[in-house]
């Protein structure tokens, strides 16, 4: 230590995943995005932190809302955001990404937003680019802003994550959602269950932190937190369900099986929903416990301060694999 | 590298650790060659010094062996020239100390017709370096429906019949394979893959591939057509070789065929008794091979297999991968990895950690795979061809690109340090790689 630079919260080049963050740097992450809440409610929501400062939103999956939030969060912090959606050939989707990612480059962009239908490409492409980049989901592997605003959510009403006894449910084999969650909460002390049919439990997932339950009203006994998850067709090739009924008769979050929970526990969805598929639609809308437009307005104030903290280091000496 | 085209005369190697694992020959001594052939080996030999009219090469004490037999490798050529040539192959191949490989059939065109045996036959031969044989494929065009024309492959050179990086997904196509070969006495090799449980996978199904969000190939894709096949030469009495095996189940099914008086052989491949599915990391592409490296239980099981004699024989599984093929995102990055150039360093780890004697780690890569394929390769006898390669056994390196000659440079142990290096690769008397040079 020489002292001549600040050390930084989260001293890393890049937010990839949250796998290996200590609870010190995702509590500070989190600390840093509760800052931006109060912000965001207010009438003048802008800030001139990120002012010269150039974000691409570098999409090579369809989203509208992960892709709206960061550039909301962009925006509000007086960035220049510019969006990119990449149309992927099914042949020759990495090409495109090696390709696009040295373009980019050439024309200095400050942080790289990206989201990539492959396990590993975000990573990949952090090799090949001198700016920040934010993992904005990666195939099956991780979405760790989508972690990150779920634990904001929780610890706005909960005070903490240490204890709480959280249910993932649904389609957790094709869920990046489910693998940040699952590092983020066992990092801060939570008990992680996963609720699903075994076609949709990757194997060796226990290992990661989590106990697995095939019976939905087992799994959610006594849960202070209800996270269902979206059932992700275009990833399913083969036979994974019999059919969508079934599925919602056994394993979708309605009323019946939510008494198992604690009362007061919260429901909560990454979206887009299917409605009568993995969540009955009035749970979904229940206004006492379920917090799921909470989740998307946490989303922006988290991207906020991802963005933030990443533009400082830009300049400090910082580990650049995570 | 030297190539030098004149058959030499006579050559007396003196001062050398003469080691021939067919004859378990292992004793300071000498060899000379005539020619193209060995005329003489022995511990003995030259102590009443060397004959006058021949050229002397002091060993310097280093180990004189038979050339390395690599039975499973991809030239690259046909069709593949931006991968691997004949040429590359071939030079990596003598920078490796094989001195006599077959290559699969997984070539475009496709290895099923007489007319490709003999190009890639003829083209070898003129170059000169590692002597080249074929695998015809089983099937025509590799598609698994109709067997190929086997005995007038064979007859126009093609050792034995694989379909290469695809198993013979159709019983009823593979019982109908291994019975007509077995009217011929033909060899039937099987990458034993099960392909409708494997084919969205790009790593071995578990804890690590379920960490990094990859789809998983189970291991029962493999050990399902050991299974199935092994019922399949019972039935046929054709003879059947799966190639890499890379489980415990599967070694164990062998194991229990071998016993039971089946006429059924195997091979692995170094990464897989020297890598675990750890290799791959943070998405390392170039430890994407088929089949995938696998857990620590089931590279100890292949060290297993190889020390009871289960596996019959190491193969290099070369297959040469442009950057193009590998600076992609894990899913869609491609399968193989090169190994013609570390074949010997990382079978002598075995040697090295105690595993196995020398002699023995040797004949895997010499004389029991050219007794496999019926080739006269890998012994260091009077009467053989002088198929010779000075090494090192401890001498140590890492593998790096630089070193490597291969065309392509997609190593899975890229970066490892081993120990074991080829200081000269003799082919029919000719020295064709010189380590000094």
């Amino acid at each position: 230590m020489n002292g001549q630079t600040e050390q930084s919260i989260y001293p890393h080049r890049h937010l990839l995943g949250i796998e290996g963050l200590s609870p010190l740097e995702i509590t500070a992450l989190l600390d840093r995005s509760e800052t931006y809440v109060e912000q965001n409610r207010q009438a003048d929501k802008k800030q001139s932190l990120l002012r010269g400062r150039t974000i691409i939103n570098l999409f090579f999956e369809n989203s509208t809302r992960t892709r709206t939030s960061f550039e909301l969060a962009g925006k509000r912090l007086s960035g220049d955001v510019i969006n990119m959606s990449v149309a992927t050939s099914s042949i020759k989707k990495g090409e495109t990404l090696i390709d696009t990612a040295m373009t980019l480059n050439a024309m200095h962009p400050d942080v790289l937003v990206v989201r990539h239908p492959e396990s590993g490409a975000v990573k990949l492409l952090s090799e090949k680019v001198n700016c920040a980049v934010i993992n904005g989901g990666d195939g099956s592997h991780e979405h760790p802003t989508q972690a990150l605003l779920d634990a904001l959510t929780i610890r706005r009403r909960r005070g903490t994550l240490q204890g709480l006894t959280v249910a993932i449910c649904g389609d957790i084999v094709h869920s990046r959602v489910a693998r940040s969650n699952i590092h983020l909460l066992n990092t801060m002390g939570a008990r992680v269950r996963l609720i699903a049919p075994a076609t949709l439990i990757p194997p060796g997932v226990e290992r990661l932190g989590a106990e697995v339950f095939y019976d939905m009203d087992e799994g959610l006994k006594d849960c202070d937190i209800v996270m269902m998850l979206r059932i992700q067709h275009e990833r399913m090739q083969g036979s994974f369900l019999p059919s969508q009924r079934e599925f919602f008769a056994y394993f979708g979050l309605d009323y019946a099986k939510l008494a198992n929970a604690k009362p007061d526990a919260l429901i909560m969805h990454p979206g887009p929903m299917n409605r009568g598929v993995e969540i009955d639609a009035e749970v979904a809308d229940d206004f006492g416990r379920s917090v799921i437009r909470e989740q998307v307005e946490m989303g922006v104030a988290v991207r906020m301060a991802c963005l933030e903290i990443l533009t400082e280091n830009l300049d400090r000496p910082v580990d650049s694999n995570l | 590298m030297s190539v030098n085209d004149k058959t030499p005369g006579k050559v007396a190697y003196t001062n050398a650790r003469l080691l021939d694992p067919a004859s378990g020959l292992d004793a300071m001594g000498g060899v000379l060659t005539s020619g193209k052939e060995i005329i003489d080996v022995g511990a003995g030999l030259f102590v009443d010094g060397t004959p006058d009219d021949a050229q002397v090469m002091d060993c310097g004490g280093a180990c004189l062996a038979p050339g390395l037999v690599d039975i499973r490798m991809h030239t690259g050529e046909p069709g593949e020239e931006h991968k691997e040539t004949l040429v590359t192959s071939g030079r990596a191949a003598v920078a490796g100390g094989v001195t006599t490989m077959v290559c699969l059939p997984n070539t475009d065109p496709v290895i099923d017709d007489m007319s490709t045996v003999e190009f890639v036959a003829r083209r070898a031969r003129l170059l000169g370096l590692a002597k080249v044989y074929c695998y015809g494929a089983i099937t025509k065009g590799l598609k698994g429906t109709e067997i190929t024309e086997m005995a007038m492959l064979a007859d126009s050179g093609a050792v034995a019949f694989t379909d290469g990086l695809r198993g013979v997904a159709d019983a009823l196509v593979m019982t109908r394979a291994l019975s007509y070969a077995s009217s011929f006495g033909l060899l039937i090799v099987q990458h034993p893959e099960e392909r409708s449980l494997s084919a969205e996978g790009s790593m071995n199904a578990g804890e690590t591939a379920t960490r990094l969000g990859l789809t998983g190939i189970p291991k029962q894709a493999e050990v399902i057509m050991v299974d199935r096949d092994l019922r399949l030469a019972e039935l046929t009495g054709g003879r059947l070789h799966f190639a890499h095996l890379s489980t415990a189940e599967s070694i164990e099914a062998v194991r229990r065929a071998k016993a039971a008086g089946l006429a059924v052989t195997c091979d692995t491949a170094p990464p897989y008794f020297a890598l675990n599915e750890m290799a791959v990391g943070d998405y390392r592409s170039f430890a994407k091979l088929s089949p995938p490296l696998r857990d620590e239980s089931d590279r100890q099981a292949v060290i297993a297999g190889i020390t009871d004699g289960t596996i019959d024989a190491i193969a290099s599984d070369h297959l040469p991968q442009d950057e193009e093929s590998k600076r992609l995102p894990f899913g869609e990055a491609a399968f193989g990895g090169t190994g013609l150039e570390t074949l010997l360093a990382v079978t002598l780890e075995m040697v090295h950690n105690g595993h196995l004697d020398i002699l023995t780690a040797l004949g895997l890569i010499t004389s029991k795979p050219a007794a496999l394929m019926g080739l006269s390769a890998g012994q260091l006898a009077a009467g053989r061809r002088a198929d010779l390669i000075l090494f090192e056994p401890d001498r140590g390196w890492k593998v790096t690109d630089a070193r490597l000659h291969s065309k392509s440079k997609n190593s899975p142990f890229d970066g490892r340090p081993v120990q074991g290096r080829v200081l000269q690769t003799v082919i029919d008397g000719r020295t064709v790689f010189n380590l000094e040079d």
